[in-house]
C-alpha cells in the first residue's frame, strides 16, 4: 500500500477540563475522500485546525507528505501543500471576489514580496485566480465585494482561494453549510472530481453529500475516533447507530 | 477619469499651482506654507501605508521624524562646525549636501523602524499602539538629555543644505525639491498599494488566518510595510528640518506622531492623496483659525470627531466616495 498523503498519530487536544480530541489517528490516501463527521461539539474543527497548523497538539504528530510537520506553523503547512477551507468564513471582506482568489495565487506563487508590478497586471496570476473562480461558478461575481456574497457563495469563494493552492491535500470543514439544495448537489458532483487532484478531509453535516461522496468515514463523538470504515461499513456499525445516527441498535 | 483621480490631480494642481502663484507675486511665505504642507504630507504618506494598508496604528511614528531630522541635523552641525563626526576607527565627516542626508535619513529611519517593528509587530491592537508609544517617549527623553546635540535646546542649522545645481535658499526651488520627493513616494505608495505586497498587507489587515492560510507571512509583510513606512516618514523628518533649519526633540514628542496620524484620518485612511489632503488642511486651519485664536485646536478637535463619526473615508472619502477595487 502507498504512504498516506495526510496522517495524524494518536492527536490529543485539552480545552481546560474537556478534551476535544483524544488520540486521534486517521489517515488520508491519495485519490480519496475521507469524511469525518460527528454531532456538533465532537471536535470535528479542533482537529482540522491541528492539522492546519493554527492550534497546537498537547500530544501526537501530524505527518504530510511522509514529513512529520508536528512544530510547523501554518504557513509553513500551506507551503507544503496543505489548502483549507474555513467552517466560518476567513475571507477578506474590503475586497473583491477577485481579489481574494489572487491572494491566493500570489501565497502559491510565493509572490508576496513584489512590490511594483500591479497584481491585476499579472497575467499568471490573473489566469490562476480566474480559473479558480470558474471552477466553483464564481466567475460573474469576480468584481463583487465580498461582503457582500450570500453565505454559500462564501463558502465557494473559500473552496476557490483553496483551488488557487494547487495544493496536494484539502482540508475542507463543512464547505457545504449555507449552499441550498441547488448548490450543494453542485458541490458535491465538483468534489466528487476534486478527489482526483488532490484527496480531501471533509467533515460535513449533510450526510447524503457524505454517503455520496465519501470513499471512507470516520467517526468522532466527544474528541474519540469511535470508527473508522467504508460508507457501508459505517452504516452497518452498531456503536455508530447507537452514538450518532441516533438510532437504537 | 475616475471621481478619486481627478480629485488627486486637483488637489497635486492645487499644491504646485499656489506656490507658483505665489512666487510670482512674491509671496514667499506662502511658498513656505506649501513646502509644509508637501513635507507633512510626505511624512503621512509614510505612516498611511503602515496604518491604512496594514492597519497599524502607529504612535510612533515621530521617532523616524525625528531621526529623519536628527540625521539632518547631525551631519550638518559637523559640517558647519568643520569637526568629524566620528574620528575612530575611521573618519566620518559630516555633510551639507542634500541627497546624502536624505540617504541617511532613510536608512537610519528604516533601520529604527525594523528594529522597533520586530520587537513590537507581535502584539497588534492596543499593545501595539502602547508600545510605539513608550518607544517614542525614549527617544523624545533620551534626545533632551544629550547635551552633545543641543539637548532640549535642539539644534540650529545657519545655511540651508545644498543640492547639486539648485539654489536651496530660494523658497521655491526648495518647494520644487520637497514636491518632486513627495509625488515620487506618492507613486511608490500607488504602485505598492496595487502590488502582491498590498493585497496581502490589506487581506492580512482584514483576515489575518486568511493570509496564513495561503502561505503568506503575516507577521513578515507587517515589518516589511513599517519599514518602508518609516523610512519615508524619516526622509519627510530632513526635509522639515531643512526647512525650518532647525531640529529639536520636538519632533519626537508624541504631539507629532498625533499630528502625522490626524493628516492620515483627515485626509482619508488608506487613500493614496489622504495624506496630502489631510496634511493641506490641517496646515489650512492653523493658519487661518490659528490667526483667531490660540485655542484652534478645538476647532481641530471638532473637526475630527466629525470625521471619524459621519465622514470615515476622510475628505478624500467624502469627496470621491466609497473606494473601488483597482482595475
Ligand atoms: N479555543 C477553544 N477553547 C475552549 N474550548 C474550545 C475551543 N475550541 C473548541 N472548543 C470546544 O471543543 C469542543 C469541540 O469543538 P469543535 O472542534 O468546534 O467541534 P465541531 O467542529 O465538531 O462542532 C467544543 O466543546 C468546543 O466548545
Ligand atoms: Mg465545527
Amino acid at each position: 500500500m502507498t504512504e498516506p498523503v495526510l496522517e495524524t498519530r494518536n492527536l490529543t487536544k485539552r480545552f481546560g477540563a474537556l478534551t476535544a480530541s483524544d488520540g486521534v489517528s486517521l489517515d488520508l490516501r491519495a485519490g480519496e475522500i475521507h469524511a469525518l463527521i460527528g454531532p456538533n461539539g465532537a471536535g470535528k474543527s479542533t482537529l482540522i485546525a491541528q492539522i492546519a497548523g493554527s492550534l497546537a497538539p498537547d500530544e501526537g504528530s501530524v505527518l504530510f507528505n511522509g514529513e512529520d510537520v508536528t512544530r510547523l506553523d501554518t504557513v509553513a503547512r500551506a507551503r507544503r501543500g496543505l489548502g483549507r477551507t474555513f467552517q466560518i468564513s476567513a475571507l477578506a471582506m474590503e475586497h473583491t471576489v477577485l481579489q481574494n482568489a489572487l491572494l491566493g495565487a500570489v501565497g502559491a506563487t510565493g509572490r508576496a514580496f513584489r512590490f511594483f508590478r500591479p497584481v491585476l497586471k499579472d497575467t499568471a496570476l490573473l489566469a490562476r485566480a480566474t480559473e479558480a473562480l470558474a471552477r466553483v461558478g464564481l466567475q460573474d461575481l469576480a468584481a463583487r465585494q465580498t461582503a457582500e456574497l450570500s453565505h454559500g457563495q462564501r463558502r465557494q469563494l473559500e473552496v476557490a482561494v483553496a483551488l488557487t493552492l494547487k495544493p496536494r491535500a484539502f482540508l475542507m470543514d463543512e464547505p457545504m453549510a449555507g449552499l441550498g439544495a441547488g448548490g450543494s448537489k453542485r458541490l458535491t458532483t465538483f468534489l466528487g472530481e476534486l478527489r482526483r487532484e488532490a484527496p480531501i478531509l471533509l467533515v460535513e453535516h449533510d450526510m447524503d453529500a457524505v454517503f455520496a461522496l465519501a470513499d471512507r468515514i470516520s467517526v468522532l463523538v466527544y474528541g474519540r475516533l469511535i470508527a473508522t470504515g467504508t460508507v457501508d461499513e459505517i452504516r452497518a456499525d452498531r456503536e455508530v447507530r447507537r452514538a450518532y445516527l441516533g438510532e437504537d441498535a | 477619469m475616475r471621481r478619486e483621480t481627478l480629485l488627486n490631480a486637483v488637489i497635486m494642481g492645487a499644491l504646485l499651482l499656489v506656490p507658483l502663484w505665489a512666487w510670482v507675486a512674491d509671496e514667499p511665505f506662502t511658498i513656505t506654507l506649501a513646502t509644509r504642507v508637501a513635507i507633512l504630507s510626505l511624512a503621512g504618506v509614510g505612516l498611511n501605508i503602515a496604518l491604512g494598508l496594514g492597519g497599524l496604528v502607529s504612535l510612533g511614528h515621530a521617532i523616524f521624524f525625528g531621526i529623519g531630522g536628527y540625521a539632518m541635523g547631525i551631519l550638518a552641525s559637523h559640517a558647519q562646525d568643520y569637526s568629524p563626526l566620528l574620528e575612530s576607527p575611521f573618519l566620518i565627516e559630516g555633510t551639507k549636501s542634500m541627497p546624502v542626508i536624505w540617504l541617511v535619513a532613510i536608512v537610519t529611519s528604516a533601520l529604527a523602524a525594523l528594529v522597533i517593528g520586530a520587537l513590537s509587530l507581535r502584539t497588534s491592537g492596543v499593545y501595539f499602539i502602547m508600545i510605539t508609544l513608550a518607544f517614542g517617549q525614549m527617544f523624545f527623553f533620551f534626545t533632551i538629555s544629550w547635551p552633545a546635540y543641543g539637548g532640549e535646546d535642539g539644534l540650529s542649522i545657519y545655511v540651508r543644505n545644498g543640492f547639486p545645481g539648485l539654489n536651496t535658499l530660494d523658497p521655491i526651488q526648495f518647494f520644487a525639491i520637497c514636491f518632486v520627493l513627495l509625488s515620487l513616494a506618492l507613486f511608490a505608495s500607488s504602485r505598492i498599494s496595487r502590488s502582491p505586497f498590498g493585497l496581502a498587507l490589506t487581506a492580512a489587515r482584514q483576515s489575518e488566518t486568511r493570509v496564513l492560510t495561503v502561505g503568506i507571512d503575516s507577521f513578515r509583510l507587517r515589518l516589511v510595510a513599517f519599514t518602508i513606512s518609516g523610512a519615508i516618514t524619516g526622509l519627510a523628518g530632513a526635509l522639515f528640518a531643512d526647512l525650518n533649519r532647525f531640529v529639536s526633540p520636538t519632533m519626537f514628542s508624541w504631539q507629532t506622531s498625533g499630528e502625522i496620524i490626524i493628516f492620515v484620518i483627515l485626509g482619508g485612511v488608506g487613500r493614496l492623496f489622504g495624506p496630502v489632503a489631510g496634511a493641506a488642511l490641517f496646515i489650512l486651519l492653523e493658519h487661518f483659525l490659528g490667526g483667531l485664536s490660540e485655542f484652534w485646536q478645538i476647532y481641530l478637535g471638532f473637526l475630527l470627531l466629525a470625521v471619524v463619526l459621519f465622514a470615515r473615508g476622510g475628505l478624500i472619502g467624502t469627496l470621491a466616495g466609497r473606494e473601488v477595487a483597482h482595475d
